[in-house]
């Protein structure tokens, strides 16, 4: 099967709009995984609740309060706009934003659960021997926690290359900027003898899927050789 | 003196008071279960605060709560052998034993990687992930890797509780050589009577005595 230039590129942007969401989204989840799994604090429960919410709520909600928030005149739109010189509407990065929003839940709870299965007795030794809190975050705790980490990254690519109902409602379906996979088939879906076009995208979203999911597999299993406990 | 200890720590429904003067060599701390015998040790290495007391060893304030002195975990410079030997999982057997090491101040160190693992009989399992250790092995390395942390006391949690008893006597051997020739001073926690009497000049017991 040889892809035509349109395919070519939407399945560029999608990769684009994943890559860049997980990445953007790795240091925030992780962040939110450490101090739900590590920290008692007031506000704790609903800390948690609100970064579920995605998970929960229709997509169609996710997309319209993005659009309220990050929209030409929603309040952080004009500051992003205004600061950091960054659009969200209609534009790629907004595509990148809903995924992100949508990847973070299911990237919190695999990273927040290896987080917890590491045995704080191992940090109090690392201390013991002489590691500061930091070190024994980064030559401890960090490293024991990477098989979920990996595994939340790759749950929220696979995720956001899915990503639909927030992406449609937040950015729309604009060819090139927007228009990642699962918006392509629902547009082919709607043309009068689409129904090839379709086949021919969901084989290639079926082949994407399969291959982000090996390769965490195989992500994993090469961290389980040099020695990891899973 | 090797350890000087009065403290008190209520855990829970537990109320824990030692009242400790040592003078050097092998101290053995004796109980019953769940009397706090580790609880004591942790205050010693600074991972559990005493409600009150003074812990000094080698002539060196470690936490005075009247004079307003906690010195941080990572500043006691205690060799901690804990019961269940904690090897860092990630790391092979000979960066479980320099983790310490590396970040102890050259001036402070010791002892060497080469001259421990001789010392130990650890020198062919360098290369070993400690999940492939037995549990003699595994206790030597965590002894190796508290001795490598350049400390300036030990402290040893049952280390030979979880050891069939050819590997005990190995290991109480081994300890019997570090109290002779290191001339550190060791607090040592045991619920074993024989065990306590052939390793300690000294013996304190916490709980109902």
């Amino acid at each position: 099967m040889i892809l035509t230039a349109d395919e070519l590129a939407v399945v560029g942007l999608s990769l684009k709009v994943s890559a860049v969401a997980i990445g953007a989204t790795l240091p925030v989840a992780f962040a939110l995984a450490w101090v739900l799994a590590r920290k008692v604090f007031p506000g704790r429960v609903l800390l948690d609740a609100l970064v579920h919410l995605p998970l929960v709520l229709p997509p169609v909600v996710t997309g319209w309060l993005l659009l309220l928030a990050f929209g030409a005149n929603g309040p952080v739109g004009r500051w992003a706009a205004d600061w950091l010189g960054l659009h969200f509407m209609f534009r790629w990065t907004g595509a990148a934003l809903a995924s992100a929003v949508m990847a973070l839940p299911l990237m919190v709870r695999a990273m927040r659960l290896s987080i917890e299965a590491v045995d704080p007795r191992l940090e109090q030794a690392a201390m013991t021997l002489g590691a500061s809190r930091l070190r024994t975050f980064t030559a401890i705790t960090l490293p024991l926690a990477t098989p979920g980490v990996l595994a939340g990254m790759v749950l929220g690519f696979a995720r956001s290359l899915g990503e639909f109902g927030a992406t449609i409602t937040f950015v729309s379906n604009i060819p090139g900027e927007t228009r990642t996979l699962p918006l392509a088939i629902y547009g082919a879906l709607q043309l009068p003898g689409g129904e090839a076009e379709v086949t021919r995208l969901a084989v290639i979203a079926v082949a994407l899927s399969l291959a982000a999911l090996l390769a965490s597999e195989w992500l994993v299993r090469g961290r389980e050789g040099r020695g990891h406990v899973l | 003196m090797s350890f000087e200890i009065t403290i008190e720590r209520r855990l829970g429904a537990a109320d824990i008071r030692l009242d400790l003067a040592a003078s050097g060599g092998l101290t053995a701390l004796l109980g019953p279960s769940g009397a706090g015998k580790t609880s004591v040790l942790n205050m010693v290495a600074g991972l559990l605060r005493p409600d009150r007391g003074r812990i000094v060893v080698g002539g060196d304030v470690l936490f005075d709560s009247a004079a307003g002195i906690d010195l941080p975990v990572q500043q006691r410079r205690s060799g901690y052998v804990f019961q269940d030997g904690r090897l860092f999982p990630h790391l092979r057997v000979r960066d479980n034993l320099l983790f310490g090491w590396k970040l102890a101040s050259p001036a402070d160190r010791w002892l060497g990687l080469d001259q421990a693992a001789a010392l130990l009989g650890i020198t062919h399992l360098l290369d070993r992930w400690p999940r492939t250790l037995s549990g003699g092995e595994a206790q030597r390395v965590a002894i190796g890797r508290a001795l490598l942390g350049a400390p300036r006391f030990l402290l040893m949690d049952e280390p030979l509780s979880s050891l069939d008893a050819p590997r005990r006597a190995e290991i109480m051997a081994l300890i019997e050589r570090l109290r002779d020739e290191l001339g550190l001073p060791i607090l040592y926690v045991s619920h074993d009577r024989g065990e306590v009497d052939r390793l300690a000049g000294q013996v304190a017991v916490l709980g109902d005595a």
